[in-house]
């Protein structure tokens, strides 16, 4: 591999935007036929990096070579000619179109007077499809097809030219691990075939299984290249953040108090049924299934944003009845909800107005909003969570995901609540945030809140939780402690395999 | 260093561009005639953007919440006819009370359809621009409406009196305006509103009633429709059955002109009043140089696209985009 000549090759790109140098000196590229990771935390420039690569941004200094050949990009198309493909992570197909329309957006075939010629649109769609070993064709409507296999029209489209390098940015975002195994196949069949593919992910596990090389940016700045196959995570993420993380087990044993939330026999049509569990006060208990296995839906209910068919919530000891988030907040129970973006924050809004909203209406000083209170109860949760941020004024939109995130816990664990539930607390957030989130989640339980984490994350699941929750299609399959607990009983137990020693 | 600049003040001029475009307009036009800048004509722009300018404040909480009203013209009609029909019936206190309160009961019909049962704006308030004429012409039988003693009643007040100087309608125009500043930036109810407009899943989790926000927005653009009934039943004390026809886009307008986003969640009441005032000097001052007064349709239109341009251009940072 080592005397191919790169099919990519960046040097010495050099990107500012007002105030912020954004790349510094860059170096990166790629050869035939490798998988090469991009890591970084959020912020340190590889979304600029490939926009520069992309054309969308013009670099100050430096110079893109493809094949060796000097190259000025200047637009996603121009770079998809020259054989530079992107596969982002939001989707951007027309979910109306047929699947074919969607891989030859822009560039349909034509016969005589500018008309389509669908049956070689069609013919050249399922050609592609079939070296993608996909179960649809190419008149299915994409609207009518999973997340997963819509990633798969947007790769498709990639093998309209034949491609000599792929970027992949976060595709396993919203993949089950089913839909990550066929990801992978289809990227060690690109790389069987001399494509070099590079590969933006946040996520250890995957980056391990399927790359032959990692490069490294931090603030703008090539950290360096390692080979896979002679480093670990630490490495990595020392490499990240300029230190090591701690990522082990949950040992901690600290006082519980009495249950704070009980569910019982709770069901909600064909979502989930008979959910039972409880969570004392000090308590972190985890939630973990597959998406879809119907997690999120519980928590949705007990915030009052779904009406349960049957169960019972009660509140220390005692049945509740919650209708809305407004009861929910009433009974103190907050929810930090699982897309942040959507759910969490009204990104166009500052940082404070975020942060208060919830409680607005008991921060005011005769009829209008006092700025005092608000900007007291700002500070003291920046402090508390270590936000970082310019100040109460910045826009929300402009934060880090991490930053993000932590205003979004803030505004919840500012209303005081007596159970807290967090719904994949560190989705899209860099490894240094997320082992702050972690911290914070177990400092929170040892405060005496009485937490729920949920997450998709196995090493997050057991690193925070005291007793864990497996869920498979609806249903609880099996309690865990934190003491019985091993990766290979939890995967079986979201997985619907029964365990014969519990049955 | 020197491209650094460039790009910051490519940035400033992108987003104060309505402002430095106004400025330039007004300076061309007080080169071209004395007349534009004289106190009198000033008081007179502002005076007859009065109407338009109290309708857009209202209009100004409906679209930050995320909604549009397209009946505000047409509801402007109906409280217009109603008060000067009910003027001479039961007197003009009582008359401006009804007034106001079908006024409001129609806002609140309006409220309920999109913010309770979440029908689309557009939809709703299209199809009230309809069928609220529909119900002015009904209330009049068609006919023009005036006041029988025009001489005799206080009712004129609110649209030809002048308080220390100046004119009542500026006077209703800038106090409304203060009060509903006061309304949407400082007060939780305010909070709300852009909460909901900019982002309404996140304000429905955060535990704030989104139905019952869009359902006031509508009340308070209700509110300002029969304020500005009231000035120009006052100010002419009779009136045809179209005399707000139409200004429903001149509202919207100056609420864009002014930088609310039709999205949702951005704008506010002292950009709403730029607006307005933007749109009624522009207007006239095309009048002074001595255009053709359809020149004005035109000519505002170019100013919307202009203004929606460089707001567009503003959050891409720059003027031109070769993609979305």
């Amino acid at each position: 591999m080592t005397d191919q000549t790169p099919v990519l090759r960046l040097e010495g790109i050099v990107k500012t935007f007002p105030g912020v140098r954004a790349l510094d000196g860059v170096a990166f590229s790629v050869l035939p036929g490798e998988v090469h990771a991009l890591m970084g935390e959020n912020g340190a420039g590889k979304s600029t990096l490939m926009k520069v690569l992309g054309g969308i941004h013009a670099p100050d200094e430096g110079q893109i070579f493809i094949a060796e050949e000097p190259t000025v990009m200047t637009s996603p198309m121009q770079a998809k000619a020259k054989g530079v493909v992107f596969i982002h992570q939001e989707l951007s197909l027309a979910d109306e179109l047929s699947v074919a329309e969607n891989i030859f957006l822009g560039e349909l075939p034509l016969k005589g007077l500018g008309r389509v010629d669908w049956p070689k649109l069609y013919a050249d769609t399922d050609a592609i499809l079939k070296t993608l070993n996909v179960g649809f064709d190419a008149r299915t409507r994409v609207g009518d097809l999973s997340i997963a296999n819509q990633q798969m029209v947007e790769i498709g489209r990639a093998l309209t030219v034949d491609p000599r390098a792929v970027i992949f940015d976060e595709p396993t975002a919203s993949l089950t691990d089913a839909e990550k195994v066929v990801l992978f196949d289809v990227i060690a069949d690109l790389q069987s075939r001399g494509v070099g593919i590079v590969y933006i992910s946040h996520r250890m596990e995957e980056i391990f299984k399927i790359t032959d090389r990692i490069s490294v940016l931090r603030d703008g700045q090539y950290r360096g290249t390692l080979n896979t196959a002679e480093t670990d995570e630490d490495e990595v993420t020392q490499l990240m953040i300029g230190r090591s993380l701690d990522l082990s087990r949950n040992e901690s044993h600290h006082e519980m108090g009495d249950v704070a939330l009980e569910v019982r026999g709770l069901g909600c049509g064909a979502l989930y049924q008979d959910v039972s569990f409880s969570v004392r006060r000090g308590e972190v208990l985890g939630f973990y299934g597959l998406v879809g296995a119907g997690r999120t839906e519980i928590a949705e209910t007990i915030f009052g944003l779904r009406t349960p068919s049957a169960g019972q919530i009660l509140l220390n000891g005692e049945e509740v009845r919650i209708a809305s988030p407004i009861d929910a907040l009433g009974h103190g129970i907050s929810l930090v909800p699982e897309d942040r973006k959507s759910q969490g924050l009204v990104l166009g809004m500052n940082c404070r107005d975020n942060m208060t909203l919830p409680q607005v209406d008991d921060l005011t000083a005769g009829p209008f909003v006092s700025d005092g209170a608000e900007i007291a109860i700002f500070d003291q949760y920046r402090d508390k969570l270590d936000i970082r941020t310019p100040g109460w004024r910045q826009i929300v939109g402009n934060l880090s995901g991490g930053n993000q995130q932590k205003i979004v816990i803030g505004k919840w664990l500012s209303m005081r609540p007596e159970v807290l539930i967090v719904d994949e607390p560190t989705r899209g957030i860099d490894v240094g945030s997320k082992s702050e989130i972690h911290n914070l989640i177990r400092e929170l339980a040892a405060q005496g809140f009485a937490v729920i984490v949920i997450s998709s994350e196995m090493p997050e699941v057991l690193h925070v939780s005291d007793r864990i929750v497996a869920m498979f299609s609806g249903r609880v399959m099996r309690e865990f402690t934190a003491d019985e607990v091993t990766e290979d009983n939890l995967i079986q137990a979201i997985s619907g395999i029964t365990d014969d020693k519990v049955a | 260093m020197a491209q650094l600049n460039k790009t910051e003040i490519g940035a400033f001029l992108a987003k104060q561009g309505i402002l430095i475009a106004f400025a330039a307009f007004m300076i061309g036009f007080a080169l071209a005639n004395q007349r534009f800048i004289e106190l009198d004509n000033v008081f007179g722009v502002i005076r007859s953007s009065a109407i338009l300018g109290v309708m857009a404040l209202g209009v100004t909480f409906v679209v930050i919440g995320g909604n549009l009203d397209l009946s505000v013209g047409s509801m402007m009609s109906f409280s217009t006819i109603v008060v000067l029909d009910l003027h001479d019936k039961l007197g003009p206190g009582l008359a401006i009370l009804a007034m106001f309160a079908l006024t409001l009961a129609l806002g609140a019909f309006i409220g309920f359809l999109v913010g309770y049962l979440k029908l689309n704006s557009l939809i709703v308030t299209l199809g009230m621009l309809s069928a609220i004429h529909g119900l002015t012409l009904t209330w009049s039988g068609g006919k023009n409406m005036d006041i029988a003693d025009k001489s005799g009643t206080w009712f004129s007040v609110f649209g030809q009196e002048r308080v220390m100087g100046i004119p009542v309608p500026i006077l209703i125009f800038a106090l409304l305006a203060v009060a509903l500043s006061l309304l949407l930036s400082k007060t939780p109810f305010g909070r709300k509103v852009y909460a909901v407009g900019g982002n309404g899943q996140a304000a429905t989790f955060s535990g704030i009633p989104r139905a019952r926000v869009v359902f006031l927005t509508y009340i308070v653009s209700a509110f300002c429709v029969a304020t500005a009934g009231l000035l120009q039943a006052s100010r002419s004390l009779g009136s045809q059955n179209t005399v707000g026809q139409g200004m429903e886009l001149e509202v919207l307008a100056a609420v864009i002109l002014g930088g609310a986003s039709l999205m949702g969640g951005a704008g506010t009441v002292f950009k709403t009043v730029i607006g307005v005032l933007i749109l009624g000097f522009i207007q006239n001052g095309l009048l002074l140089v001595g255009l053709d007064f359809y020149v004005q349709y035109i000519v505002t239109w170019i100013i919307i696209i202009l203004a929606v341009w460089l707001d567009v251009a503003a959050k891409r940072g720059r003027l031109w985009s070769p993609i979305a």
